[in-house]
């Protein structure tokens, strides 16, 4: 038990930052775009935004701080791809409520229908 | 039997859960097992101290031997409307005996119930998860690792 808690107290402190970067409108576009396209340039994921490359590159700053995005250099240009696995342990916490949620659901079923 | 709860359709929030289940058995059974606290607090596995009335606070008692400590967990009823609508707030899994949950933001749940050709559709709609700091929606987790389920698995045994 104690161990299990402490690999917790862990996973906690990592999803901290990933819900504040969820948490624009912006942000979310990049990462909808990331999920859809795979991995593209900061050129690619600017056009017909009307946003700027700087507040481009500032918002997938604040992704890749997160871990929720990372960087690489493919010949001549930079490119931005998603690192799912901090996506998935942000969901992780709903998807625990979610699921007790459907086992009430479950009992509620037994309960009104066993009769 | 397998569970026939469905998601609502994907999206990117945080904030809610949303649940749809088929149930094959008259609205007014669904409604007095989710409105009448007696009935609600046998298929919940939560002893509840009061009769839901709106506008009233219950509290509510986990009935499970790992959460012997907690502390009730307080139930505000928010809207109460006959054979279709009820919700309440809550402090959702507020089960850890050494955390003063009173000052933290409440989630709000909401049952809806509506007709379908073998029986009712219920809805259910907890929301507000975006202002409950994150340590304690892992520790909501770490509560219910487990418990959750087993308590499931004993009430199918019981009515089955």
């Amino acid at each position: 038990m104690s161990r299990s808690r402490g690999n917790l107290a862990l996973k906690v402190s990592e999803a901290v930052p990933v819900f504040a970067a969820l948490a624009d409108p912006t942000r979310l576009t990049l990462i909808g775009r990331l999920s859809v396209e795979g991995p593209l340039s900061i050129t690619h994921l600017s056009e017909g935004t009307g946003v700027t490359r700087q507040a481009i590159t500032r918002h997938l700053t604040s992704l890749g701080d997160a871990g929720l995005v990372r960087d690489s250099r493919r010949g001549r240009e930079r490119v931005w791809e998603l690192d799912l696995k901090r996506l998935e342990k942000a969901r992780y916490f709903l998807d625990q409520i979610s699921a007790q949620w459907d086992d009430a659901a479950e009992r509620l079923r037994a309960f009104v229908e066993e009769e | 039997m397998t569970a026939n709860t469905q998601e609502a359709p994907a999206t990117a929030t945080t904030d809610r859960i949303d649940k749809r289940v088929e149930l094959r058995a008259p609205r007014s059974r669904v409604w007095r097992a989710i409105s009448d606290a007696r009935e609600f607090e046998t298929w919940f596995h939560m002893k509840i101290d009061g009769d839901f009335a709106a506008g009233r606070t219950v509290h509510g008692k986990v009935q499970n031997k790992r959460f012997e400590d907690a502390n009730p967990i307080e139930i505000t009823i928010e809207r109460i409307e006959p054979e279709r609508y009820f919700s309440y707030r809550w402090h959702p899994f507020a089960l850890d005996p050494k955390v003063d949950y009173s000052v933290e933001p409440t989630t709000l749940v909401e049952f809806t119930i509506d007709e379908a050709p073998d029986g009712c559709v219920v809805t259910i709609v907890e929301s507000g998860f975006d202002n409950i700091p994150l340590a304690r929606r892992a520790e909501a987790f770490k509560m219910n690792e487990g418990g959750w389920n087993g308590q499931a698995k004993n009430l199918t045994a019981y009515v089955a």
